[in-house]
């Protein structure tokens, strides 16, 4: 079989010529947008919208109760902070919660890894706005509640369904959206 | 003789250097499994699972505290006779498919499953009509 003998090949279409070059702008284009715009890699609990998992937390300081869940479902809504001593944000959101506190907003915490002493010396630093303090040491009911980090605060409705999770620190201009959130779940 | 006295009694007295967040303390945080075939199940499973925290590193990997406590809670679940997948889903329940490293077969991710074997039925026609045609001239 010679090339002479074989017919000549048939001539490609003129856009198969610019074919590789358009593919290669299409990818530029998507790396692009992914350079400048990257994902939010923030991981949001699927709970919003459901239930509080049930959970039983016992007392992390003596002069405060432990958290159940069946006491978030007593017709009232709830703000449920996770926190931690060793939480630098933590202290930075609890003047925040200390209004909310003051403003007849009902808080629970939930303490992760943490032990007694070092949440004593965090409370008395920076004060204590919590009802009730679940001790959750090894972590687990975090887990539960599809919380990714500290901190993180739930709004609870009155029937014990989580409304909204905030997540990461809160700042002064958060205070009122959570407040309307309290006030949505009451509805 | 007594700068050596001196200097055991320092390193003896010495407190380590405070770790910025507290170590895990679930209790299957770091311990394994006292049956092998349990524990290789789990690490199977905690190697296909996410850090929530580090989240390019799977929690068999990962030395944050909430993997330790995820590594505990898969080994507790392994040895309390829980399914591998039923944990999976317990935790994709709660955070969700990004968790898990193993792809899902969902409405979103079927395509991904699909084009291989679409490319490969591609593939093969076209071998087809090719290996035909030669036969025929």
């Amino acid at each position: 079989m010679s090339a002479q003998a074989s017919p000549p090949p048939p001539k490609a279409p003129g856009y198969m010529l610019w074919l590789p070059l358009g593919l290669f702008i299409v990818f530029a284009g998507l790396l692009l947008v992914g350079l400048l715009r990257p994902a939010d890699r923030t991981v949001t609990s699927a709970l919003v919208g459901k239930a509080m998992p049930q959970f039983a937390l016992p007392p992390a300081l003596p002069d405060r109760p432990g958290l159940r869940s069946s006491a978030l479902a007593d017709g009232k809504p709830h703000l449920v902070n996770i926190f931690a001593s060793w939480c630098i944000p933590c202290r930075v959101e609890a003047p925040q919660l200390g209004a909310l506190a003051k403003a007849g907003v009902s808080i629970e915490g939930i303490s992760v890894r943490d032990t007694r002493a070092d949440l004593q010396a965090f409370l008395a630093q920076n004060g204590n706005p919590f009802q009730r303090i679940g001790a959750d040491d090894d972590g687990q009911v975090q887990l539960a509640l599809g919380s990714s980090g500290v901190p993180e605060t739930y709004v609870v409705d009155g029937e014990g369904v989580i409304v909204y999770q905030h997540i990461g620190e809160i700042r002064p201009e958060h205070v009122d959206m959570l407040l309307g959130k309290l006030k949505e779940a009451q509805q | 003789m007594k700068r050596l006295l001196l200097l055991s009694v320092a390193i003896a007295l010495a407190a380590p250097a405070l770790a910025q967040e507290a170590q895990s303390t679930a209790p299957y945080a770091y311990r394994q499994l006292a049956d092998a075939a349990q524990e290789a199940r789990a690490q199977r499973l905690m190697e296909t699972l996410r850090c929530l925290q580090c989240q390019g590193q799977s929690i068999a990997d990962s030395d944050a505290p909430i993997a330790g406590a995820m590594r505990s809670l898969v080994r507790e679940r392994i040895a309390r006779g829980e399914q591998p997948e039923a944990i999976r889903q317990w935790l994709i329940e709660r955070y969700g498919d990004y968790v898990s490293y193993a792809p899902q077969l969902t409405g979103l991710t079927w395509p991904l499953f699909a084009l291989p074997v679409v490319l490969a039925l591609v593939a093969f026609l076209l071998l087809r009509r090719r290996f035909t045609r030669r036969k025929s001239a």
